[in-house]
């Protein structure tokens, strides 16, 4: 009897320090899968918006992903304007209107095509489409392309930066946290 | 007792301190393998070489891959193909054997379900195959990342994105896979990992563990008939070779496994050498741009019908419907209710089932291949709901089905 809870001690004493052991290893490992630091800090982008012209999609390059920025035309300021949704998403800077989106479909993260002439974008890989404000059209995507965090300075815009317009269009659920 | 005496061969010497006569006879000599069988049976072997081709190949490679985004893609394409002596060789032994390797997991599961081969104590044997199909699936999946081309990338960057779940939007989830904003050095790194040493050890075990499964039920055989092969095994070592329904693993039945072998790997080197354009996808020679999505992303043929599953929904349907579809050939064993562990042509309806089973996976996969639109689309979703259709309705007609 002795014997063997002595040795019921010993298992449970392994025990407490197998878990403690295994928590902290999944712990570490869980961190050492994380982004780096490095890669975190690389995730801001500053746009000069003066350099844009009406209805010619730029790519531009946020987190190692694309943005759409698109200015808008007068006829497309005209129909944005009319459209409370097409409204929410259009970003004024100085007294121009901007498309500013991920360049990658709500779907499955291809990245949608642009077409001048219908205003529109079309995604490659499973059909879905947006109008030119972002807004989705045509399913599968569950929502227009995603706001990234932005900050708007002068003539200037910074991605990664949380400004007070890009805090309104996360509080009205016009975007998601990107 | 470990008294050991002075060896007279070798072999003796070995024997005394390995028991190496005991290891043959319980591994094969006294391994049974009924007769009644066909070469469908020989499919196992075919896979084991063909993961040891993998393995050599893989081993060649290794020594010139490298696992950095700037020159990963040189590596393959330039060192191994151009500058490497038998490169080439190594690199369309591997791509064509991950291909056909797939091909061979089919006939295997389609075997095993046509002759009921999942039933009444080979439970084990289904689970632990299907365990690794799911194993072998992650090992082709992070191996295609490698080469670092259009389709590696955009692959990772579609199916990385599947683990935001949908509408959970568990965006954080899929950076901390990928170690990064979008695929980048970290993914590449960590793919790598997961492709020459976590995988390929997990499939060891599993191997040795699917090896395992089958010692206690056996094999199977054409007509599902229950043997007992203590008896049979008595005749057989009585000298009854020709009363005896069973015969030895090794030499007796290996001689007919590695003919077919044989035939396979004639097969398999014609690939390697006139066709193995069919395993390199003309759209990973271009290097990865994650500023430009290919105008097309479908993954290999082997992943087609899954993904044909999840094409034609919205999103967190689709998700629902691929993941069902990921799990739900693991629960075969549980969702056949019928006494009958038989081949599919004497338990008549489920006969039926078994064919519009393969031929919906061949029709998802042709779908999965072409362009989502119009009629392929529709062909499609009527395919994937009839997928879906057959495994709810498998139970119910399982239950019916009358004792043989």
């Amino acid at each position: 009897m002795k014997n063997s809870s002595r040795r019921g001690f010993m298992g449970k004493a392994f025990g407490a320090v197998a878990g403690v052991g295994a928590v902290a290893s999944l712990y570490a490992m869980k961190k050492t899968w994380d982004p780096l630091p490095s890669v975190k800090a690389a995730g801001f982008t500053t746009l000069d918006m003066s350099v844009y012209s009406g209805n010619k999609l730029v790519t531009e390059k946020w987190r190692g992903k694309p943005i759409f920025v698109l200015k808008y035309t007068p006829d497309m300021v005209k129909k944005a304007e009319s459209d409370p949704k097409m409204k929410a998403r259009t970003i004024k800077i100085g007294n121009d209107y901007f498309m500013i989106t991920l360049g990658l479909c709500t779907h499955l993260g291809c990245i949608p095509g642009y077409n001048a002439d219908d205003h529109s974008f079309l995604c490659a890989c499973h059909g879905g489409q947006y109008d030119f404000s972002g807004d989705v059209t045509k399913a599968p995507p569950p929502r227009g392309l995603d706001i990234p965090p932005f900050k708007i300075d002068g003539m200037k815009v910074v991605l990664g930066e949380e400004g007070p317009e890009y805090k309104k269009m996360l509080q009205d659920g016009v975007t998601l946290r990107a | 007792m470990a008294h050991f005496t002075k060896a007279t061969s070798l072999h003796d010497w070995l024997n005394q301190r390995l028991a190496v006569d005991t290891l043959r006879r319980v591994l094969a000599k006294e391994y049974w393998i009924p007769k009644d069988i066909n070469f469908l049976w020989a499919m196992g072997m075919v896979l084991a070489i063909t993961f040891g081709l993998l393995l050599v190949s893989g081993i060649f490679l290794l020594m010139y891959y490298q696992p950095n985004v700037h020159t990963a893609f040189d590596s393959v394409n330039y060192t191994i193909m151009k500058e490497v002596e038998f490169g080439w060789l190594w690199r369309h032994v591997h791509g064509v054997a991950a291909s056909v390797v797939f091909l061979i997991i089919y006939i295997h599961m389609f075997t095993g379900i046509y002759y009921g081969s999942y039933k009444k104590g080979r439970e084990m044997i289904w689970l632990s195959g299907m365990l690794l199909f799911v194993s072998f699936s992650a090992e082709a999946f992070s191996g295609y990342m490698l080469p670092w081309g259009q389709m590696s990338y955009w692959a990772g960057m579609v199916i990385t994105n599947l683990f935001s779940l949908g509408d959970l939007h568990m965006n954080g989830l899929v950076e901390w896979i990928r170690g990064d904003y979008v695929p980048g050095q970290a993914f590449l790194n960590r793919f790598f990992m997961l492709h020459v040493l976590l995988m390929p050890l997990i499939i060891m075990a599993l191997i040795g563990l699917h090896f395992g499964t089958l010692r206690i039920p056996h094999v199977n055989n054409q007509e599902g008939e229950e043997i007992d092969f203590d008896e049979e095994a008595a005749k057989y070592k009585a000298g009854n070779k020709k009363e005896s329904k069973v015969i030895a693993f090794a030499n007796d039945f290996m001689a007919k496994d590695m003919f077919v072998v044989s035939i396979f790997l004639i097969f398999f080197f014609y690939l390697v050498f006139y066709h193995y354009d069919f395993a390199m996808d003309p759209v990973n020679f271009d290097p990865a741009d994650g500023l430009k999505t290919p105008a097309h992303i479908y993954p290999e043929w082997y992943f087609l019908w899954s993904y044909e599953i999840l094409r034609p929904f919205s999103t967190n349907v689709g998700l629902m419907a691929f993941g069902f579809a990921q799990v739900i050939f693991l629960l075969l064993p549980f969702l056949d209710k019928s006494p009958n562990a038989k081949p599919a042509h004497k338990r008549g309806i489920f006969k039926v089932w078994f064919w519009v089973l393969l031929a919906d996976m061949i029709v998802l996969t042709a779908m999965g291949k072409l362009p989502p639109e119009g009629a392929f689309s529709t062909i499609g979703f009527v395919a994937a709901l009839v997928f879906i259709g057959l495994w709810v309705i498998l139970p119910i007609i399982t239950k019916m089905e009358k004792e043989v």
